[in-house]
């Protein structure tokens, strides 16, 4: 605990609040979330289905506005950014890895890797390029188009993508939810690979409680609030974790149910 | 299936009114120009049907409704005539008209009224009934004339000439003095109303005489009525025993089909005209359709794949989407109908203003419009969805479980294969034309380039790939990682963007076609000019028609004018074809080079001299004898004296001028040919001609440099009419790239959403669809420059003897060029303004 308070903050988020809809229909995906993801570590954000995982990472990756709450990314708030900027810091200081549909069929795999530099008109560091590409295992594959490629080395590529720009931090939305299971092996790996090797900073939003240990840490939602967190977990503490939160959750559901 | 098709319907509203517009506006265009001109029909048969009397007499071989431009006879009945006719039991009455053409009426400041368009009619004023018995003309401020001097006005002219009854009018005569001041003493209008445009002068009898027979006593035709019971027929016939030799008495019928006929002709000339541009219009809207439908089909295959696995038939998905295009067909036709229906009544306000009135009521959709328009709009739509709807029963049913929806896209090798094919086909064709083939060698042209025009249309997804991976190439190199992905766009589906290229294409196509084909007429012009017009100045009227000889007499006077040609062209019958033929004075081979092939130019009494052309069509040989016909039925034998080799400034048939006066015609001039005395000052003789001229506006005075100027002005301006009209049918290409856009935006959300969420900003997502826009347009622009100036270029060659030389108006091209990139990024705005709003976390969700 004491060294990860040490660590540097990549991102944080103070009482963050996301609500859909108004008066009786509303929902509240977020309710009052803050914490701290450092840099450097391989952050895991669970929770069940409704818990509010997606919208947080939304609101952390500039894509969605929160209701209220703070979210800070590298040092700048978000909430004072206008659209132009906001483009311009997911295309500088953040990575995105999707769950599917990562890449623009168009474009070949360098193309699609290199993307995020040529929109901001940059140049690509030749030897960190060669250095992603060699780590995510693409040498061959980097003339051919996606709908060339199969899944997993689809899923490697926008890895690949996420990492060249050198962001702060790189957001996976449930990132091997439609590989099988050894591709998704390699791209978690890969992931873990750069956050040991690069010190890359990575927060991944899944429901899968093996790719979750892959992680440093793993933060559990329920109900859009932290309701636990596990440091360097294996997968049966996580699997754990997870029953006793779905229990609650019933638990929860069945007292609203007798109340009403 | 039904119910479910129309659901379809209202759900993709918006993306089906693109499409539709297309059609309304290809129906609005066709059912226009129907009502149109089936109104400006209806108005001349008022005003024929209205001014016609029972029965006619006049000079043989004089065609009713003519404008005169072909020769006036000057034979000439005499009131004991009118007399005699007047004392059959048959007859009611008998009145002596006198009218003849060529008069002009000029505007209190000189200009003149009425213009180069519709006729000035000038005639006696007699209340003749017409054939049902009303009057002819009615009053409508002040009296008729009654003494030389007077005249009346229709209340048009009279506004447009800023005249009040009670003002000194000036006109201008085609025989005798000149310049005649009359006064105006009341306007009158036709009782029947509408006017087409024509300018009424109105005089009474001896006015008349005195300004088209000299003052003689005399008339040139006499309108009868009959007596009561009397049919058209017995009257003509009873009339016909009392006439002196060279005249006839005719039926109202007869003078009413003449007219009609005569009319008839002009009109047609006119709505095919304007219907070939709605058909092209209607045309490019087909391209729209096929495309619309076909994207459409790509989207929903997994749809219609859901109802193939629920066990809807091929032909069930298949007919309902042929019964969406034909809802669309119907609601978009009845649309342009309406729409085409308001057009005409616009179409009619702005010929209105430049004086050919048509009246708001005959401007009526007519069952016969509605049906051709409906047939034409819904067929149209129907048919263009024809190969969408079959590959939409195509789609197989496990296409339902698939992920990615995207049918695979035949191979475009075979569309190559055929394509070239038939592009060969053309190119035979055009070769054959021009190396000699029977028949007219620009009709071989026209069909291979027509054939060409659709083939490359269809094709276009194939040719167009070098073109766009040059925009490609030069997207990336100016606009970075957007220009290169608008150009991966554009290429992605090459059957989609060559389809909206093709609506462009067709065109640019005929946009540059015309464009070549009148700058090779402006310089074949310049050709003509300066090779064969070799006098100094030239005397013409803007339209062509003749003008009084006192003015040639006048501007001969002028200092420093040295020998003057005059010439007249009367349309008549050389051995029973109609020709015009001209007459020449005996200085015109003084003034112009006439290149013999054989015998000598100068010519005089019964003599002719025919054009090589002439020769060899008709079978003349140099001595021949050769029987002419003239308006008014003299029939004059001339023998063929020489023959010319003809060129664009010489008549086929030519004869000696004062010909013209033993074949009893009114002497005009067509042209007249000016040269410089020796040693006179050209720029001080031109200024001194031109001030002479300025009192007479019907007729302008050019030196070569204005002539050339002067017909390069007319050409442009019918250039600029055909661009005005073809500029719809870049306006429906136009919503056709809107369109497809459209669609392939909210195709490709996720791919946006994607792109956006890495990091490209809402203006470079603009640049990026302006871009695909751009490639879509040029492609268009490239196929249809080259394919237009080619054809031009052949049918160049093909109309070589007319037109000397080629003109390719690289400027004018290059226009067109940058008119297609300016069309590109309008087409680009709304669908790229709609992707650039898009909110980047929905799109990433979006299926």
């Amino acid at each position: 605990m004491t060294t990860q308070t040490m660590a540097a903050s990549a991102a944080h988020t103070t009482d963050l609040r996301k609500t859909y809809g108004s008066g009786a229909a509303q929902v509240k995906a977020l309710d009052g979330v803050s914490l701290d993801l450092y840099a450097g570590q391989f952050t895991a954000i669970m929770g069940p289905s409704g818990s509010g995982k997606s919208t947080l990472m939304h609101c952390l990756a500039a894509l969605d506005t929160p209701t209220a709450g703070e979210v800070v990314v590298d040092g700048v708030a978000l909430a004072t950014l206008k659209d132009k900027a906001l483009t311009k810091l997911r295309r500088e200081r953040i990575g995105f890895v999707f769950q599917a549909f990562n890449l623009v069929p168009t474009l070949t795999a360098e193309e699609n890797i290199l993307l995020p530099l040529t929109l901001a008109g940059r140049k690509p560091d030749p030897d960190w390029f060669e250095l992603v590409v060699t780590t995510v295992g693409l040498g061959d594959r980097l003339g051919h188009r996606p709908s060339e490629m199969s899944g997993g080395q689809q899923q490697r590529v926008a890895c690949a993508r996420a990492l060249i720009s050198k962001p702060t931090i790189v957001f996976a939305d449930e990132p091997t939810g439609n590989l099988d299971t050894i591709s998704g092996g390699e791209v978690l790996g890969f992931l873990r690979r750069s956050v040991d090797e690069f010190d890359q900073t990575i927060v991944m939003v899944t429901h899968d409680a093996h790719a979750a240990s892959y992680c440093d840490r793993v933060i559990f939602l329920a109900d859009g609030r932290v309701v636990d967190e596990l440091d360097s977990p294996d997968r049966d503490q996580i699997l754990a974790h997870m029953t006793d939160l779905q229990e609650a959750a019933l638990r929860r559901a069945g007292q609203a149910g007798a109340l009403s | 299936m039904i119910r479910l098709t129309l659901r379809n319907l209202v759900a993709r509203k918006v993306r089906l009114l693109m499409s539709a517009l297309a059609v309304v506006l290809g129906v609005a265009f066709l059912s226009g120009v129907l009502v149109f001109s089936n109104g400006l029909q209806a108005t001349f048969d008022q005003i024929i049907k209205g001014t016609t009397p029972s029965g006619l007499v006049r000079a043989e071989g004089s065609a009713s409704f003519s404008a005169g431009e072909g020769g006036v006879s000057t034979a000439t009945l005499s009131p004991q005539v009118a007399a005699d006719l007047e004392a059959l039991p048959e007859v009611a009455r008998a009145d002596g008209n006198v009218d003849g053409f060529g008069m002009h009426l000029l505007a209190k400041d000189g200009s003149l009224v009425g213009g180069g368009g519709p006729p000035t009619l000038a005639f006696n004023y007699v209340d003749t009934p017409n054939l049902a018995g009303e009057q002819i003309l009615e009053l409508s401020e002040g009296r008729w004339p009654t003494e030389p001097g007077e005249i009346a006005l229709d209340g048009r002219a009279a506004d447009n000439g800023d005249y009040q009854v009670g003002d000194q009018v000036r006109l201008i005569a085609p025989y005798g003095e000149l310049e005649r001041d009359v006064t105006l003493v009341g306007t009158a209008d036709f009782a029947a109303g509408g006017m087409a445009g024509a300018v009424l002068i109105m005089f009474d009898t001896a006015g008349a005489q005195e300004i088209f027979l000299d003052g003689a006593d005399a008339y040139t035709s006499i309108s009868l009525t009959g007596a009561d019971g009397v049919s058209q027929t017995e009257l003509a016939e009873a009339a016909a025993a009392v006439l002196p030799d060279g005249f006839e008495a005719v039926t109202a019928d007869v003078v009413i089909e003449e007219s009609e006929d005569a009319i008839g002709a002009f009109l047609g000339v006119i709505s095919t005209f304007l219907l070939v541009f709605a058909v092209i219009a209607v045309v490019v809207g087909g391209f729209i359709i096929v495309n619309t439908f076909a994207i459409l089909v790509a989207q929903r295959s997994r749809e219609l794949a859901l109802l193939r696995a629920l066990g809807a038939s091929r032909r069930q998905v298949s007919r309902s989407v042929l019964f969406e295009a034909l809802v669309m067909g119907v609601v978009a036709s009845s649309v342009g109908i309406l729409a085409g229906w308001a057009l005409a009544r616009g179409l009619a306000a702005l010929l209105g203003a430049f004086g050919l009135e048509v009246a708001g009521s005959r401007l009526t959709l007519d069952a016969g419009v509605v049906a051709v328009s409906y047939a034409v709009g819904v067929g149209v739509t129907v048919l263009a969805a024809w190969i969408p709807a079959r590959r939409a029963g195509r789609v197989a049913p496990v296409a339902a479980m698939r992920a990615d929806s995207v049918a695979a896209p035949g191979s475009l090798r075979r569309r190559a294969w055929i394509g070239a094919g038939v592009l060969l086909i053309g190119a035979g064709l055009a070769a054959a034309g021009l190396l000699g083939a029977p028949g007219p060698s620009a009709l071989w042209v026209g069909a291979a380039a027509l054939l060409w025009l659709l083939t490359v249309a269809v094709i276009s997804s194939v040719l167009g790939r070098p073109v766009l991976a040059a925009c490609r190439a030069l997207f990336s190199r100016t606009f970075g990682a957007p220009g290169r992905l608008a150009g991966e766009n554009a290429m992605r589906d090459p059957r989609r963007t060559g389809a909206t290229a093709s609506a462009l294409m067709i065109g640019l196509t005929l946009v540059s076609l015309i464009g070549v084909l009148a700058s090779s007429l402006n310089r074949s012009i310049d050709d003509l000019i300066d090779a064969d017009v070799t006098s100094d100045f030239i005397v013409q009227s803007a339209t062509y028609m003749p003008f009084p000889a006192a003015i040639g007499d006048r501007l001969e006077e002028v200092d420093g004018v040295g020998p003057v040609s005059r010439e007249q062209w009367v349309q008549a019958s050389v051995d029973g074809e109609s020709t015009f033929i001209a007459g020449y004075d005996a200085l015109f081979t003084e003034i112009y080079r006439v290149e013999m092939v054989s015998g000598e130019p100068a010519i005089s009494g019964h003599q002719a001299l025919i054009s090589d052309k002439t020769a060899e069509d008709r079978d003349f040989q140099l001595g021949d004898q050769v029987a002419l016909t003239f308006p008014g039925g003299t029939q004059i034998d001339v023998t063929v004296a020489g023959v010319m080799e003809a060129n664009n400034t010489l008549a086929d048939v030519a004869v000696p001028l004062d010909l013209f006066a033993e074949a009893g015609l009114a002497r005009q001039d067509n042209a007249v040919s000016i040269l410089l005395a020796d040693g006179a000052d050209p720029e001080a003789v031109y200024d001194a001609l031109k001030e002479a001229a300025l009192g007479w506006p019907m007729i302008g005075v050019f030196d070569m440099g204005d002539l050339g100027e002067q017909i390069r002005g007319q050409v442009n301006q019918l250039l600029f009419l055909i661009y005005g009209l073809l500029a719809l049918a870049i306006v429906i290409a136009v919503i056709g790239i809107v369109n497809t856009l459209g669609l392939s935006v909210i195709e490709r959300t996720r791919e946006i959403g994607l792109l956006r969420a890495i990091g490209m900003t809402r203006s470079q997502l603009r640049r990026m669809i302006t871009g695909e826009s751009v490639a879509v347009a040029v492609l268009g622009a490239v196929l249809g420059l080259g394919l237009g100036v080619l054809s031009g270029t052949l049918l160049q060659q093909a109309l070589s003897d007319d037109l000397t030389s080629l003109g390719v108006p690289v400027g004018q091209l290059a226009l067109f060029l940058a008119v297609a990139v300016v069309v590109g990024v309008l087409a680009a705005a709304l669908p790229a303004a709609r992707a650039a709003r898009l909110d980047v976390l929905e799109a990433i969700a979006t299926e």
